[in-house]
């Protein structure tokens, strides 16, 4: 199998190799420092506090105030929609899988389905709600939207949570259930318990990456100038401010473009960051 | 409290802990079930009207109402063929990096950065593509390579500008290798550290070992972690409509405007007409299917690797 080789040969090929996978490593450190740069340079040239507080300025209007206010408050409204949908069918689903389930048929049909789901490309999501919801209520709506992306947050809490739960020895389990406490007791008061940080973890990740989708908002939440006033009406955000704004011709649209990708990014940093400081290298 | 409440709040208990337990199953079934009927029932029309050109047709023109789909779908395939061909072996080495030769700290900080590397939006992606990557392509690399290459050389032809099936390549690959490089380490951190030593006490280098034993080891899993890549670009929409070039003219040139499945979508599903939409959506209904395939692939991979080998 090995074939006889030259010791400096060998040493020749392992130190390239080494040096490559430095290289490599350098690389992916400096892309993410590439992203981040551009977004940080021009999200701050545009950003003013104005930014923070005020509607977008109708198209061609220069007088450089102006803001992206409805969008933030928008994203806010969509996310919180979505975790409250995502979250509790997410848990619901992991706790059966890692709980009740196990290694039954359903439990290993539900598994599969749920990496199949896991893996609908986002922009498929956005189409199945547009024809489910948007189509029958004849609006664009800030409610599709949320569902939209509770429908990408389901699968991943799901896979989260199972993956958590698992880890909780079996011997909490079997002291709860012998001092007489139900199953629901038990998953609730000891296993919940014992998986809390890595529940949280992975919760909060599962936030973040669906707070900065785009593909699912463009046929359900679309967009907004206008402040998001009812959950049944198209309803600005960030992201769909982003890719419409970056190619158009309006001075305005574009510094929005800039100031919602600098406000996503750091959002969504901030989170990843946070998570792990608090929480030290959790497993997904 | 008498029996006949007590047995009511039982019942009712017991109601909601049947409900409770199975409301994410239910919910699961019904999305698959869901997406897929509501896939089929929308590209109906289409599948009626275009039959088998759809898939044979390289004609995209919804005003003269001609939809061939495959120019779409290729590029949808070069352009994450693209990014498997530069993310693969990256993350391999990247692993490796982080695994066997990077100290600890080290090792720390290029993890995490290439952690965050996977929780930075699509869109900003896009963005970064758009302003940074595309003009670099179109003012350097694109001419470098036709100077390297030759002018008429088939995959590099045609005037630069900056779009294409490599740019999206590019920036996909940028995009999926921080899934597979995460997946490589977990892998090669698994290996038991026994067959590592034993290896290196025979007088192997860091890379043979890596080789040799480490990668030997975990093949089934770095495959499903190559999986789990491939999954994301193919449904990758966003950074892919930024720099793709949106132009449904069939081109063997991977520097020339190209169009993807999802970037199709993205562009056209606002303001088309019912046919147009239709076609769309069974392009939605061709990716779904992509996907699924792969997916099933990948956890049939898994679910073997599991058995044989106990890795992850």
């Amino acid at each position: 199998m090995m074939r006889p080789r030259s010791l400096p040969r060998r040493r020749f090929t392992n130190g390239l190799v080494n040096s490559i996978s430095a290289l490599a490593a350098l690389f992916g450190l400096f892309m993410l420092c590439w992203i981040v740069f551009t977004v940080l340079k021009n999200g701050i040239s545009s950003f003013s506090l104005s930014m923070l507080t005020e509607l977008p300025k109708a198209q061609g209007d220069k007088s450089g105030t102006g803001g992206v206010a409805n969008a933030i408050l928008g994203t806010g409204i969509i996310t919180l929609i979505a975790s409250m949908i995502g979250i509790p069918l997410g848990l619901m689903t992991g706790i059966y899988l890692s709980e009740f389930g196990k290694d039954h048929w359903l439990a290993s049909t539900v598994r599969f389905c749920n990496t199949i789901l896991l893996g609908i490309p986002s922009i498929i999501i956005g189409i199945m709600v547009f024809e489910t919801l948007v189509i029958p209520m004849r609006t664009f709506s800030g409610l599709a939207g949320g569902v939209a992306l509770s429908i990408l947050m389901l699968p991943v809490v799901a896979r989260t949570t199972e993956d958590m739960l698992t880890l909780v020895p079996n011997s909490l389990r079997e002291s709860s259930l012998a001092l007489g406490a139900s199953r629901w007791k038990t998953i609730r008061t000891v296993v919940f318990r014992a998986a809390k940080t890595g529940l949280i973890t992975g919760t909060l990740l599962a936030v973040a990456r669906v707070g900065g989708e785009t593909a699912p908002l463009m046929f359900t939440a679309f967009n907004s100038p206008d402040w998001p006033r009812s959950l049944l009406g198209a309803m600005a955000n960030l992201t769909m401010t982003v890719f419409q704004g970056y190619s158009s011709p309006f001075q305005f649209d574009q510094r929005a473009a800039w100031a919602a990708s600098l406000l996503i990014a750091i959002a969504i940093l901030a989170v990843n960051l946070s998570t792990r400081l608090l929480f030290r290298e959790r497993k997904r | 409290m008498n029996g006949k409440s007590e047995r009511f709040l039982r019942s009712l208990s017991a109601t909601a802990g049947f409900v409770a337990k199975y409301i994410g199953v239910f919910a699961v079934l019904a999305l698959i079930a869901g997406t897929l009927l509501v896939l089929v029932n929308g590209s109906w029309l289409s599948i009626q009207q275009n039959g088998l050109s759809f898939f044979t047709g390289t004609d995209w023109a919804p005003n003269m109402d001609k939809y061939g789909g495959l120019t779409i779908i290729y590029g949808t395939l070069v352009s994450t063929l693209i990014a498997m061909i530069i993310a693969v072996p990256l993350s391999l080495v990247i692993a490796l990096f982080l695994v066997e030769l990077a100290h600890p700290v080290v090792s720390r900080i290029f993890g995490t950065a290439i952690e965050l590397l996977a929780a930075i939006p699509s869109i900003i992606f896009g963005m970064w593509g758009f302003f940074v990557l595309m003009p670099l392509m179109q003012n350097h690399v694109q001419p470098l390579l036709q100077t390297i290459f030759g002018k008429e050389f088939f995959l590099f032809a045609g005037p630069p500008r900056g779009s294409g099936l490599l740019t999206a390549g590019i920036i996909l690959s940028i995009m999926i290798l921080p899934f597979i490089s995460a997946v490589a380490r977990d892998v090669m951190t698994m290996v038991p550290p026994v067959v590592k030593e034993s290896a290196y006490g025979v007088g192997a280098t860091s890379w043979e070992v890596t080789r040799g034993v480490s990668f030997r080891y975990g093949l089934q899993g770095l495959i499903g972690g190559a999986f789990l890549g491939l999954g994301r670009a193919l449904g990758e929409t966003m950074a892919v409509a930024y720099v793709i070039g949106s132009s449904p003219r069939f081109s063997a040139s991977i520097t020339q405007p190209s169009y993807s499945i999802p970037s199709a979508i993205a562009n056209q599903f606002g303001e088309a007409e019912p046919l147009h939409k239709s076609a769309l959506v069974e392009l939605a209904l061709v990716l779904f299917a992509i996907t699924c395939c792969i997916q099933i692939a990948y956890f049939l991979w898994m679910r073997r690797m599991k058995r044989s080998v106990g890795v992850l």
